[in-house]
């Protein structure tokens, strides 16, 4: 299958092992994936921040690059696929723009988070990983309740050579980023990363994982600053991880 | 005092008590401080949501009976003046009088002159929403009548000078010792020797409190739902102290927001199973009260019913933002709420609290401004969306919070630092040219790195990040840089 990889400026940024890792994924399990170059952001930040007047030429801006780029686009992120899903046309009707809507919403029904589309379109839950760590999963609240992925990303990861799940308590409470709202709102937070944290602690995994990069920011951004010794790695990673290593 | 928790003693916002005096991210730095605030948050919050996922749990059709809810309310607002008009002329059929008030400060007005005409100096209140509101505790207290709360939690919010912090459990900020040490200084003849064992709490309420049934001659009620068609009002409490109030006084006064009518009685089906299984976690609401007008011989014998818009119909003008108005004010958002949980409900200044307070409270003052308190309601949220999936009405509270983040950004007039950084985002992002750059001036954070983490940089801003999470070092090459050597390979 023809597939175009959605980077996420994050992703492109800040967290390239992602998207990578993507790639070589999809690339293994036989698929050919495309990157329109043109790409930039899905407009989450300004949406999700009340600026939906400057979302919209962000908006028609991702419409026009994916639209014809391939029948069906990924994104190893549940909060950009959740803005695509259930935003977009919102952003470009409150605009008065029923075209670009109506663009949005076809393309929407052919975007997929990385879970969804290994295990929905494609049809794979054992994608050959092997990962000898010790791993626990954080459902990021866009997969959960925006997109519903459920245990999608838990069935991937049992399938996985080597790894060892460890079931995080209270897995499904907010990390609290957020978005600006982890920097408008800082030490409510900060309040609920602690819980998080001690929650991931408690575990006594090596890896914390999850399938967006901006949620796995930070938490990573607080264990690190605890110097805790748990590293946070995308859900793609360890799904390129083979015997051969980890992906480039 | 009242006043050391920013409320005035007599509210002069003619909107009532839908405003606090300070942003929540100013109010919240003082709750999440308080360490036996969060334990008792924390505890109490945990407990309902366990009752409430398991009672919520066993209904098969828990789903169907959330939408038919959202179809009812949705009908509500769509032909909500009809109804209203319905509902008043089915009260006056049945020996009630309606009057309408525009905003708090009018609904005051007719409550305060209804009571001065009984002669009455005090009055009993049922645990009312809609006059905490509107603030009519201390308009008749201004007025020289004593109002007396006599549902458990709130009577304790009252005897301490606080204020609710909570729908349902209006003193959920308390634990059981705090509320023995309020009793022991706040009632006049309680035993000195008083626990903190529950019983023993509700006992010494319980006397407290009958005297003033027995004497009182004016109660005062808010409303769960009110029937369109056979004009009964329905008050859903859990202490049968709200019966006292409704059944015994010789007048009835109840101040009810116009969103609270329904069509008709089956109407009421849905929702008391909706309702309790929400709130506090029972499958079957222990005192569920009705009455339609006045019935001779039984009950009060006058009974004055105050509609309430105070906001609500500029929130009904709003297509999207009208669901806001479907909230039977049950809680389950508040209990759900990672934010609610760890801050509590006084941080947001107005009455109505947690997920759904953010968005009604501003949707009903309007935003006045960048520096109206109000504007920073929208934002208490990570946009967990856990609310929605608690709300037993399906209001699509995250995107309400989305739909007033842009009213606040409206109201701001004259550019903010924050409305520049995200112009200039939006700049960044709107080319690809213009992003390339950006990528390349965000590698440049590279300099900044010890060991492959920064833990702080230079700007506004940045320290609120950096005050507890550090930032990895930006990567040597993107993966556009990636995919391109890739591809010329």
């Amino acid at each position: 299958m023809r597939i175009a990889l959605v980077a996420t400026c994050l992703g492109d940024a800040m967290f390239p092992q992602a998207p990578r890792a993507t790639v070589l994924l999809l690339e293994r399990l036989g698929h050919e994936v495309v990157f329109p170059a043109d790409q930039t952001c899905c407009g989450q930040m300004h949406v999700n921040t009340g600026y939906l007047d400057l979302a919209l030429p962000l908006v028609r801006h991702h419409v026009d690059v994916f639209s014809g780029a391939a029948d069906v686009v990924v994104a190893p992120s549940g909060s950009c696929v959740g803005c695509v899903r259930h935003q977009h046309a919102m952003v470009a009707r409150r605009g008065g723009d029923e075209k670009l809507a109506q663009a949005a919403e076809d393309l929407a029904g052919r975007t997929y988070e990385l879970s969804e589309l290994l295990v929905d379109v494609l049809g794979v839950t054992d994608v050959g990983a092997y990962y000898p760590h010790r791993v626990t999963y954080h459902p990021t609240c866009h997969s959960l309740r925006m997109l519903r992925v459920g245990d999608k990303p838990l069935r991937l990861l049992r399938e996985v050579r080597g790894l060892t799940l460890t079931e995080l308590p209270d897995a499904e409470v907010c990390c609290g980023f957020g978005g600006t709202f982890a920097v408008k709102n800082a030490e409510t937070s900060t309040a609920m990363l602690a819980d998080k944290m001690a929650n991931v602690l408690s575990t006594h995994a090596e890896v914390c994982t999850a399938g967006d990069t901006s949620c796995l920011m930070h938490i990573g951004g607080g264990l690190s600053r605890l110097r805790s010794g748990v590293r946070t790695v995308h859900l793609a990673e360890i799904l390129a991880s083979t015997t051969e290593g980890a992906p480039a | 005092m009242t006043t050391d928790l920013g409320m005035p003693t007599v509210a002069s916002d003619p909107h009532g008590h839908l405003r606090g005096t300070e942003p929540f991210p100013v109010a919240a730095h003082r709750a999440l401080a308080d360490t036996q605030l969060r334990q008792n948050l924390g505890h109490a919050t945990r407990t309902i949501r366990a009752k409430r996922a398991a009672v919520v749990g066993e209904v098969d059709d828990w789903e169907e009976l959330r939408r038919a809810g959202e179809c009812v309310k949705a009908d509500v607002m769509a032909r909500l003046p009809e109804l209203l008009e319905q509902l008043e002329a089915s009260v006056t059929a049945r020996g009630g009088v309606v009057h309408w008030a525009r905003d708090a400060e009018e609904a005051n007005r007719i409550v305060v002159g209804l009571v001065r005409e009984t002669g009455s100096d005090e009055v009993v209140k049922v645990k009312s929403m809609a006059t905490q509101e509107t603030g009519l505790n201390e308009a008749l207290g201004a007025a020289g009548i004593a109002a007396l709360e006599t549902d458990l939690a709130e009577l304790i919010v009252q005897l301490s000078d606080d204020k609710p912090s909570h729908f349902l459990v209006p003193a959920i900020h308390r634990n059981r010792s705090e509320i023995r040490d309020i009793f022991l200084r706040e009632m006049p003849d309680v035993d000195p020797d008083l626990t903190d064992e529950p019983r023993r709490l509700a006992m010494a309420a319980r006397a407290h409190l009958r005297r003033k049934f027995l004497s009182a001659r004016v109660g005062i009620s808010g409303v769960n739902f009110a029937v369109a068609d056979t004009g009964t009002i329905s008050v859903v409490e859990s202490e049968g102290n709200g019966r006292m109030c409704l059944t015994l006084p010789d007048t009835l006064i109840t101040v009810m927001g116009v969103e609270k009518v329904v069509p008709t009685w089956s109407d009421l089906e849905v929702f008391l199973q909706l309702l309790p299984r929400s709130s506090t976690g029972e499958r079957m609401n222990p005192y569920t009260s009705s009455w339609s007008g006045v019935t001779p011989g039984d009950g009060p014998q006058t009974f004055h019913l105050v509609l309430l818009d105070n906001g609500r119909s500029n929130v009904l003008a709003s297509p999207d933002g009208r669901q806001a108005l479907h909230c039977i004010r049950c809680s389950a958002c508040l209990n759900v709420c990672p934010v609610y949980e760890r801050t509590g409900g006084h941080a947001y200044g107005s009455i109505y609290p947690g997920p759904i307070g953010a968005v009604l409270s501003p949707q009903l003052t309007g935003i006045d401004g960048p520096d109206d308190v109000n504007a920073s309601l929208p934002y208490a949220s990570s946009l967990c969306g856990a609310c929605f999936d608690a709300c037993p009405v399906r209001i699509d509270i995250p995107h309400l919070l989305v739909q007033q983040r842009a009213a606040a950004v409206e109201a701001h007039g004259r550019p903010t630092a924050q409305d520049l950084a995200m112009r200039a985002a939006a700049a960044a992002m709107a080319s690809p040219g213009r992003f390339s750059l950006t990528e390349r001036v965000v590698k440049l954070g590279r300099l900044l790195s010890r060991s492959g983490r920064i833990r702080s940089v230079p700007g506004p801003g940045a320290a609120a990040w950096f005050g507890a999470r550090d930032m990895p070092e930006p990567p040597a090459e993107t993966f556009r840089e990636w995919w391109g050597r890739r591809e010329r390979s």
